[in-house]
């Protein structure tokens, strides 16, 4: 088990959106997080990736486990695609970005600036630096937005790769990546808001 | 850190405007003033060394907010914040790279200002190391306040009310060096007071920033 996360409870703006939340994850083993727009994909995985303390509960991971993917890419503009990467290369202490460049399809756009992109190629380049973080647990949120068909492929065929190298992934998206994986609803896990809700209103 | 500190100097070099603006801005306030005050070469002799320190210091605060801003705005800072580098060694870095862009090109064109301002020559030494040794603790605390507002849409004029009170000491001290430097009288008493008020910078702020920077990313 890789990342066990046990009545963990967190919150946005200082309001609970999640209470209650309990899976674990194996080596290998991808984890879909689903739910409706609001429903804490991204807090959640905010407070796995440590970027927020849970209000409540615990999240056991290694530490320097989880590599985390926002929704932004984090890309500098100026920077070209090797650039960029060699410098997230560089602070997570690995080397090589050709595996990464190769497995996204950039190679041919190397020394392109990022500005220069286009969306879904950004995104490629966001996705390509999961792999030079060298991390065993991938936290993405929405990785496959202005991605188009083949790119999903690409993206899907990097998870399972990642995850048949020992990795695991947990993955908060609304489309099908072709590959069979456990899926966990936010829905059930909604938190004390909707209490006050109903007090207030019920 | 130092593949950080390298990737913002890259970043300052190739986006134009990190090196220009703040020396720019200096430039201007060295040229106007003596046309402002008028060619009595008398006064501007005895203004020369608070205006010159004046200058450095408006021409520091006004790249202050481009420190956190956008990394913050592209997600790179959430990245930083997951990466295996401590948080205040990111501020450090970023606060090298804001005086490698700021203060050190000030500090080095403040004797040819000088000369507009009819600084006495006694006061050049001393206007350059003043500058050398307190820009550092302008940058470092305007990152503590770039790091406080960074979620801030507009953050910029509250950056500066919170920024300017923290810099009055180092004005002064900055200030009073090459003013008792360019009257010849002992300097070391303000170097001294100046040199103290940056190392405690150094050593203080970056936690604070880090500490500020935590808990804007939540």
């Amino acid at each position: 088990m890789v990342l066990s996360v046990e009545n963990l409870a967190c919150a946005r703006g200082g309001l609970p959106v999640l209470a209650d939340v309990s899976f674990a994850l194996d080596a290998g083993e991808v984890l879909l997080l689903r739910g409706p727009n609001g429903s804490g994909k991204t807090t959640l995985l905010r407070t796995l990736a440590g970027l927020q303390p849970p209000l409540a509960g615990q999240v056991r991971a290694a530490p320097d486990a989880i590599a985390y993917g926002a929704h932004s890419d984090g890309l500098k503009a100026t920077l070209s695609v090797a650039e960029n990467l060699e410098f997230w290369a560089a602070i997570y202490g690995t080397r090589g970005i050709d595996a990464a460049c190769a497995a996204f399809n950039l190679v041919e756009l190397r020394d392109r600036p990022a500005q220069n992109l286009s969306a879904g190629q950004k995104r490629r380049l966001g996705l390509a630096r999961l792999l030079v973080t060298g991390r065993a647990i991938w936290a993405l949120d929405e990785p496959t937005v202005s991605l188009d068909t083949a790119s999903v492929a690409l993206f899907a065929r990097a998870v399972q790769s990642h995850t048949a190298d020992g990795g695991a992934a947990i993955i908060a998206t609304h489309i099908d990546l072709g590959f069979k994986a456990r899926e966990l609803d936010l829905t059930g896990f909604r938190a004390s808001a909707r209490h006050a809700f109903d007090e207030a209103f019920g | 850190m130092i593949r950080l500190l390298q990737r913002d100097l890259r970043l300052a070099i190739r986006a134009g405007g990190g090196f220009g603006l703040g020396l720019a801005f200096f430039l201007i306030i060295a040229v106007l003033v003596p046309f402002g005050v008028g060619p009595d070469s008398a006064t501007l002799r005895l203004i020369a060394p608070g205006i010159l320190w004046v200058g450095a210091l408006l021409a520091c605060l006004l790249s202050l907010d481009r420190i956190f801003q956008l990394d913050f705005e592209d997600g790179s800072l959430d990245l930083l914040a997951t990466a295996p580098i401590p948080l205040e060694g990111v501020v450090v870095a970023k606060a090298a790279a804001h005086w490698i862009t700021t203060g050190l090109p000030l500090t080095l064109a403040a004797p040819v200002l000088g000369v507009m301002l009819n600084l006495s020559p006694a006061g050049y030494v001393w206007l350059v190391s003043s500058l050398a040794l307190g820009t550092p603790a302008l940058s470092m605390i305007g990152a503590f306040g770039a790091a406080l507002t960074v979620g801030l849409k507009r953050g910029g004029l509250l950056l500066s009310l919170l920024v300017l009170p923290l810099y009055v000491p180092t004005l002064i001290f900055g200030a009073e060096c090459v003013r008792r430097g360019a009257g010849g009288l002992a300097t070391a008493t303000p170097l001294l007071l100046l040199s103290g008020i940056t190392l405690a910078t150094l050593a203080l702020l970056p936690f604070a920033a880090a500490a500020a920077l935590r808990i804007n990313l939540r």
